[in-house]
């Protein structure tokens, strides 16, 4: 069966989007509070390869991209999350399943402010210690 | 190009000991100064030698653009220089930061950390224009004397 | 007694006194842990991005990395070709895909030369960087730069290849054949070289899966990965080329994919001069529509990954990257720890860090946290290793 049919048949009830960009990118939405549960399947169950992860600022929210690659046919799939609480915002880290994305989600924290719930060694990867504790280079409110 | 340097360089009497630097470049610059030593230069049979550590030091040569975690070690490393030390700058971020001037981890231009004596711009700079840059400054020097 | 003792490894380049980038914990010969700090090459270019417009937007990525300058624009080029649809002309498919491959000569001949020179071998160091600049000359003819080429523009190349350079490039690269027959011997049947690096530095297939590893480091380790055939680009899909995979994940492994893949990239850049296109060069974009795309290239290095996301307007609203480096470097928490100071030095080089990741190691004393080396001193302690191990090969033959 292909990836993308066996993803939308064992996740049906947790993909609120599906946006197929071209036949090999490929995005989808879930809830945040998904995420522990997809990334496992996609990584463990479906053996995907999981290639990084971006964080951004958006009017809605804090969005996430998670972009898993499936190398046997080049496609990307990104999954999608939004994290609507801007004062406080958190998602599960993924680090448990994947030691791989420890340093990806190091760097959103410091970049973007959200944390990762779960996270074996949430501090900072790239910015100085001297670096302000509450100032997010990649939040749009942020003035250099 | 080779033997006009060959020319210059005749001139000077003293091996020079250069010390390289780095404060967050990409790299190019670091690898053309590697490149100097490389047979198609080779810049050791005119006694110029990469050492190191700073204390053995004539020259400092600077590439890249000074971040937060970088401008306080590029100090500490002009402290520890045996004076007088010359610093040259070496590429374009570290003459002028360029694009990166705008950058919100990039507080200031390597001059305003140490002081520069020589400004050797290029993206990067081929290694016969390092070459001759340093060669420029050490007779410049020398004729100061 | 033993007490953990931490090694700060050194420069991957001859310099650096601090700030720490890799921290060994050791006990004894033996390196227990490792923590890898690092933030002192970031320029906050993604930030940069969303303040420039799509045409800067390639040369600032250019500059992310010098070694492989090419294959972030590339990268990013073709996110951005991904993003608006964009039909890019075969020649200028042609002359990206020539571009890639000299780079990635460039690039596995200065790792040759710098893993040469951490286990002691000098010639090795510099036979490599001299039979390096041909190739630089080469790009300098074709582009007029020997770093940072600028021949990426979205929707096709800057400049063409003329045909009277073409029988230059071809001798260059014949030449270089009898080069990398030299490296191959030299390294494949050298009994110190593979004292030295067989069953050192170990990242197993499993532990390249978990942490995601990229490139030539996934590809010693048994994963048969490469972006050129997986997801292709350029005309990687026209010419006829082989992925070069091993199984045994050690530092020899990693040596032997990188000389066989110059086979390889020697191969691709003969038949795309014979097959390319005679056209256009560019599609002469105009506008980018609002968005997403996602970009892949092979760098030297492994996989970079951009993604960019327009509004509309001139300029991204968000561009992530993601150099390979990234993931490979991380790995070392598990490569390099189990194995002695020794070879701390080759292993955490083995994954060709792109330089502008990687700046130093420190060994420190865990108990007294007192800095006990720095990277001269491991780069010695490497080469010294190499040295007991030619004198004992020497006396069993």
């Amino acid at each position: 069966m292909p990836i993308q049919d066996e993803i939308k048949e064992k996740l049906k009830d947790k993909i609120t989007n599906w946006y197929e960009h071209s036949p090999k990118r490929i995005y989808f939405s879930i809830k945040p509070q998904d995420i522990k549960n997809v990334a496992s399947f996609l990584f463990i169950d479906l053996g995907i390869r999981f290639a990084t992860a971006s964080g951004q600022d958006t009017p809605k929210g804090f969005e996430i991209l998670y972009h898993f690659s499936f190398d046997k046919t080049g496609e990307i799939l990104s999954v999608r999350v939004l994290i609507e609480d801007k004062k406080k915002p958190e998602i599960d880290s993924i680090a448990p399943i994947f030691v791989g994305a420890e340093w990806i989600e190091r760097e959103i924290w410091e970049m973007l402010g959200i944390n990762f719930v779960g996270h074996p060694n949430l501090k900072r990867l790239l910015l100085a210690d001297e670096w302000p504790q509450e100032q997010y280079p990649l939040r749009h409110e942020h003035e250099s | 190009m080779g033997y006009n340097m060959n020319l210059k360089l005749k001139a000077l009497t003293k091996s020079i000991w250069v010390f390289h630097a780095a404060t967050s470049p990409c790299n190019n610059c670091d690898i053309e100064v590697l490149d100097v030593l490389t047979p198609r230069h080779d810049v050791e049979r005119f006694g110029i030698v990469l050492v190191g550590s700073i204390r053995h030091a004539d020259v400092l040569l600077v590439t890249g653009v000074p971040n937060y975690k970088t401008k306080e070690r590029l100090k500490r490393i002009y402290a520890q220089a045996p004076q007088p030390c010359l610093v040259i700058a070496v590429g374009n971020c570290a003459c002028g930061r360029i694009m990166f001037k705008d950058s919100y981890n990039s507080p200031c231009p390597v001059d305003e950390v140490v002081p520069v004596s020589a400004y050797i711009p290029g993206c990067p700079p081929k290694p016969e224009a390092i070459i001759a840059g340093v060669v420029k400054l050490i007779q410049k020097v020398k004729g100061q004397k | 007694m033993s007490h953990k003792v931490i090694v700060p490894i050194g420069p991957y380049h001859p310099l650096q006194e601090e700030p720490e980038y890799f921290r060994l914990y050791v006990e004894g010969e033996k390196v227990v842990d490792i923590d890898i700090v690092i933030g002192y090459m970031h320029r906050g270019i993604e930030k940069l991005s969303e303040s420039k417009h799509f045409d800067q937007v390639t040369f600032l990525v250019e500059r992310i990395c010098g070694i492989c300058s090419n294959s972030h624009p590339f990268a990013y080029v073709n996110a951005m070709e991904d993003l608006a649809k964009i039909e890019v002309p075969e020649r200028a498919l042609y002359i990206r895909t020539i571009i890639a491959e000299l780079e990635r000569l460039h690039s596995h001949l200065l790792w040759l030369g710098l893993a040469g020179h951490f286990i002691g071998y000098n010639t090795v160091w510099m036979w490599s960087w001299r039979y390096r600049e041909p190739v630089l000359d080469c790009f300098e003819m074709i582009t007029g730069n020997r770093q940072h080429y600028a021949m990426m523009k979205i929707g096709g190349v800057r400049r063409d290849i003329e045909e009277d350079d073409i029988p230059q490039i071809k001798k260059m690269v014949d030449d270089l054949v009898a080069a990398v027959d030299m490296f191959k011997g030299a390294v494949m049947d050298d009994p110190v070289i593979h004292a030295r690096l067989k069953g050192i530095g170990i990242l197993t297939k499993q532990q390249a899966i978990d942490w995601s590893v990229v490139g030539p480091t996934a590809r010693a380790s048994g994963i048969n990965i490469d972006v050129r055939r997986d997801d292709p680009y350029g005309v990687y899909d026209k010419v006829s080329w082989n992925v070069i995979v091993q199984k045994e994940g050690d530092i020899f492994a990693k040596t032997v994919v990188r000389i066989l893949e110059m086979y390889e990239s020697i191969s691709i850049i003969r038949q795309c001069l014979d097959k390319m296109s005679k056209g256009e060069i560019d599609a002469n974009v105009k506008d980018i529509p609002p968005g997403e795309g996602i970009g892949r290239a092979e760098a030297p290095r492994g996989e970079v990954f951009h993604y960019v996301r327009s509004d509309g307007t001139n300029r991204p609203i968000r561009h992530k990257v993601r150099a390979p480096s990234y993931m490979n470097v991380a790995s070392n928490k598990v490569a390099a720890v189990g194995g002695t100071i020794s070879d701390a030095a080759i292993t955490l080089a083995a994954v060709d860090p792109c330089y502008c990741c990687t700046e130093r190691l420190t060994v420190i004393q865990k108990d007294t946290d007192k800095k006990i080396m720095d990277g001269w001193d491991l780069i010695k302690l490497s080469q010294e290793k190499t040295e007991r191990l030619k004198n004992s090969i020497k006396f069993k033959v």
